[in-house]
């Protein structure tokens, strides 16, 4: 059993947990923080991606342990004050997701693809940074729309903003 | 339609919670006390069980306990069952082996249940899971179901001599074979469907919750329909009775037809949980789940259709051996005969058709209904047939299905099934027009100078949906009614809820059935909420599958809507001293037509529960139930056009365009319906191109992970062209078909169609790999 604390979603925690336990197990069982799901065991499906100190990282391959003193943000503390941040909403207004357990790691690791790519995206970029993710539901095709969505209205508001 | 009514596309209510984090699926419930399950399970695919010693495993660190198969037995829970009776041609009742929920003498398949390890953590339960030892006899092993009712094979079921399950039969086989004799031409094949692994994303899960306060069970587990679960635990596993058994399916995280059954699991833990004392907790992992979620198709059929001069159909005759694995999972029965060989008529008038159908015990997982169930493997059957034939013939592949087409309706096939209504040459055409089809050969040509192969291949299907009249299916052996029921809850400041059997485990049902209700009232959405799921607050269901919850599910809500605006209507009648039949209810008021009288919503459902002012006689409250059973399956058609460009030198296949144009009848929310076909037309794609379900001849499963099993990804996958034209369904009062299937079932045959009109080869199994179709395209040169 070891001690680790890190910051979550803006708030210092700390748990005790086994050296074995991973992260999206600390995630999940010591924070109760179940919007990161498992959906398989050989960091495949991308269903538990949470951002790590700014990057998309799967947090099943990956130690409690070894994110000590790191700063996360899981799906729960991606909406600012109770407004969908634009690539939840724009994955509303899409129909991009069905059954909703893959959602989660779908939106955190279309945060980060953005961010990367500035918003510059076209469908074929996208469909291959979602290598990682798996989806049954939607056949990807209301994901990426929703993805592209997304980016367009991002860059159009930094645009405006600069 | 309003704004958020019928027809309207609105965005879903459920979303919120799901793009939050905070939906709650079964895996994220925690009770106080609760420990965690890891089974057992059979590392071989035969063998005989001398010892179980879970000695050592019960001292390790955080163990409560480890219970195995005898001590399941010995408390009497049942065997799992089959639900579907299937009598053999001989008139012989179909032969179940039994079924334990824990192995206790034998052991039939990869990944058999033999013990269950309850801890403190899953850590715990995996390293304690590792120490109980197991004393195995190995025993002969087949894998190949055409294989395993020829003589000398292993038996795997003392009851099922030759593994052989039913010997069932459809159909005139005498006006068949007099049919293919008299031919002009007789197009004959093999078909082979691969099996698949259904995959939704949530993996299996239950938690047992015993109370031995009240003597009381709940289950939370991850169930397309909780009443069926809890009836089947109840009646037949001996679990407990109806009312102290609560089984509750919270957010379920896509099922695909792999969450309909009841699986051991869940009946292990709710009998552990007595058993320990502590409720219990297990949910899959991903390996467990490609070795013991039921497997879909693995069927293996011979063809034959005749054709007479003017190339229309005379007569078809299918043979076809069905893999239903280890054990006979809840529906498996019924999937490769009455969903099945009653669709092999296709859109097709085919005056003369017989099916034979073997179904058989392999030693590997379990076979059930995988979305479509059946009707998948009617249409590649079928598809694949007329495309060979109409290149045998040197007709289009369009004009052949033209001449064959159904073109009035009502049309009684010769295997049971009445097509209400279609217009199948409606979707061929609205297929090929979006698709371009008359510009293939000059962008085939295009695509020739840069050394690519390009083809192009369609598929028509039908298929039965919303699973249908209770009489007819337990006429046909299945052992419930297939009805839906709802109840409508009006509250005393007018919000509504709905309650429903039907169940949403990707559907949207919270958002699709409140736009009945405020296409009814014309309350806002918003003040509509869905029940479902729950067997303490629904009080019966069928639960969802077959695409069945508009058809079936919807129209219950109908009946039970009518209910309550009757009794409205005569509320606000009696309180604006009018008559009820000059009521009308508009925009969330009851108004006296003609007049601006009117009273709102809202001020009717709180006058129905003060009861101050009610019609003399009348009940205080506004909530009614209905049953609703439907008069007919319902049959959603259309086309589906792929259009493909094979790379000779890698034989890999990109698909440049697919396009649907689904008969769906009358559609509710049609963004939600989009969503529907292009999810199914991906697993048809994953089929096609890229799964299947490998065991070697051991019986081990070489497809057990993701990185073995090939899901489609994002990048595998084109955009896709959608549409419907649609024909309303006579027989429901919404006049919907249903959409849930669809994709999955006209895919896989337009692709292979591509496929091999791209190389010049007919002869391909799925998944059409690199390697199968650079071998194939080489073939043919």
């Amino acid at each position: 059993m070891a001690k680790v604390t890190m910051t979550v979603n803006g708030r210092q925690v700390s748990g005790h947990c086994d050296d074995r336990t991973l992260l999206v197990q600390f995630i999940r069982e010591n924070l109760g923080l179940t919007g990161t799901h498992v959906g398989c065991d050989t960091s495949q499906c991308g269903a538990c991606v949470i951002h790590m100190d700014g990057k998309s990282v799967k947090s099943c391959s990956i130690l409690a342990a070894q994110a000590a003193g790191s700063t996360i943000t899981t799906i729960e503390g991606l909406a600012a004050d109770g407004e969908l941040h634009p690539v939840q909403a724009a994955f509303k207004a899409n129909h991009g997701l069905q059954c909703g357990f893959c959602t989660p790691g779908m939106v955190m690791t279309a945060v980060d693809m953005i961010r990367r790519h500035q918003g510059q995206l076209d469908e074929a970029t996208v469909r291959a940074e979602l290598e990682g993710n798996i989806c049954r539901c939607t056949g990807y095709h209301n994901i990426v729309k929703a993805i592209l969505a997304a980016a367009a209205e991002m860059s159009g508001a930094r645009v405006a903003a600069e | 339609m309003g704004v958020e009514g019928i027809g309207a596309r609105v965005a879903r209510k459920e979303d919120k919670r799901f793009l939050t984090g905070k939906g709650r699926y079964t895996d994220d419930m925690s009770v106080p006390g609760m420990k965690y399950a890891v089974f057992v399970r059979s590392p071989h695919a035969h063998a005989k069980i001398l010892k179980v010693d879970a000695s050592a495993a019960k001292g390790m660190p955080g163990v409560i306990d480890v219970l195995d198969g005898k001590q399941i037995l010995a408390d009497g829970i049942g065997n799992l069952i089959c639900g579907w009776m299937i009598h053999s041609k001989d008139g012989s009742p179909m032969k179940m082996g039994a079924w334990r929920p824990l192995a206790h003498e034998t052991v039939r398949y990869v990944g058999d249940a033999v013990a269950i390890v309850v801890a403190d953590s899953v850590a715990e339960a995996r390293d304690a899971a590792e120490a109980v030892v197991v004393d195995y006899q190995e025993l002969p092993v087949v894998i190949d179901a055409s294989k395993a009712i020829e003589a000398g094979q292993p038996q795997l079921h003392p009851e099922a001599p030759n593994n052989l399950i039913f010997d069932w039969q459809i159909g005139d086989e005498t006006a068949t074979d007099k049919a293919i004799a008299t031919a002009a031409h007789v197009t004959e094949v093999t078909i082979h469907n691969n099996r698949l692994s259904p995959n939704p994303m949530e993996p299996r899960a239950a938690l047992g919750i015993y109370d031995a306060g009240d003597d009381h069970y709940t289950c939370y587990t991850t169930s397309q329909n909780p009443h069926v679960a809890r009836l089947v635990m109840s009646a037949f596993y001996n679990v407990a009775p109806e009312n102290k058994l609560r089984v509750i399916a919270p957010d379920v995280g896509g099922g695909f037809g792999s969450k309909i059954y009841i699986y051991p699991e869940e009946i292990v833990c709710l009998w552990a949980s007595k058993r320990t004392g502590v409720p219990v907790k297990w949910t899959s992992d991903r390996t467990e789940a490609f070795l013991t979620d039921a497997h879909g198709r693995d069927h293996v059929s011979t063809v034959k259709m005749a054709f007479d001069a003017s190339n229309r159909i005379i007569g078809l005759k299918v043979d076809t051996i069905a893999n239903l694995g280890a054990y006979m999972s809840l529906f498996s029965s019924a999937v490769p005969t009455y969903l099945y060989a009653t669709l092999l008529s296709g859109q097709y008038d085919i005056p003369a058709i017989h099916a034979n159908v073997r179904t058989v015990y392999t030693n590997t997982a379990p076979v059930d209904a995988y979305r479509g169930a059946g009707r998948p493997e009617a249409t590649y059957l079928l598809e694949r047939t007329m495309e060979t034939a109409a290149r045998e013939l040197g007709v289009s592949p369009a004009e052949l299905r033209r001449v064959n087409f159904i073109r009035s309706f009502p049309h009684q096939t010769p295997v049971i099934m009445n097509y209400d209504a279609g217009d199948y040459e409606a979707s061929l055409d609205a297929a090929m027009q979006a698709a371009d089809w008359n510009g293939f050969a000059a962008r085939k040509a295009e695509a020739a100078n840069r050394g690519m192969k390009r083809g192009i291949g369609m598929s028509c299907y039908i298929e039965a949906c919303g699973i249908a009249p209770s009489a007819a299916v337990g006429s046909l052996g299945a052992g419930v009614g297939l009805w839906e029921s709802a109840e409508v809850r009006v509250n005393a400041v007018g919000t509504i809820e709905v309650l429903t059997g039907s169940h949403s485990h990707g559907q949207g049902h919270e958002t699709t059935f409140a736009q009945l209700v405020a296409d009814r009232f014309g309350v806002p959405l918003d003040s509509v909420n869905i029940v479902h799921g729950d067997t303490d607050k629904v009080q019966m269901g069928m639960g969802t599958y077959g695409s069945r919850s508009g058809a079936v599910g919807m129209s219950a809500v109908v009946k039970a809507l009518d209910k309550v605006e009757a009794k409205a209507k005569k509320i606000a009648a009696h309180l604006m001293e009018a008559d009820e039949s000059d009521i009308v209810i508009e925009n969330g008021e009851l108004k006296v037509a003609g007049t601006d009288k009117s009273v709102p919503w809202f001020q009717m459902a709180l006058a129905a529960y003060t009861a101050h002012n009610l019609p003399s006689g009348m009940e205080p409250g506004l909530k009614e139930g209905a049953f609703y059973d439907p008069a007919n399956f319902t049959f959603p058609a259309g086309c589906y056009i792929c259009e493909v460009e094979v790379d000779p030198d890698t034989g890999r296949t990109k698909i440049v365009q697919f396009v649907a144009a689904d008969d769906f009848g009358n559609i509710i929310n049609p963004m939600i319906v989009e969503g529907q076909v292009h999810g199914g037309i991906a697993q048809g794609i994953g089929q096609a191109l890229l799964e299947s379900v490998h065991y070697d001849a051991s019986g081990q499963l070489l497809t057990a992970s993701y990185m073995d099993y090939a899901m489609p990804r994002a990048d595998d996958l084109p955009s896709f062209q959608v549409s419907t034209s649609n024909t309303p369904c006579p027989n429901n009062p919404l006049g919907i078909k249903g959409c849930g299937e669809a994709g999955a079932i006209g895919s896989p045959p337009a692709l292979i169609n591509a496929i091999t009109d791209a190389i010049g080869n007919n002869a391909l199994t799925m998944p059409a790999t690199p390697q199968k179709v650079w071998a194939a395209a080489h073939a043919a040169k």
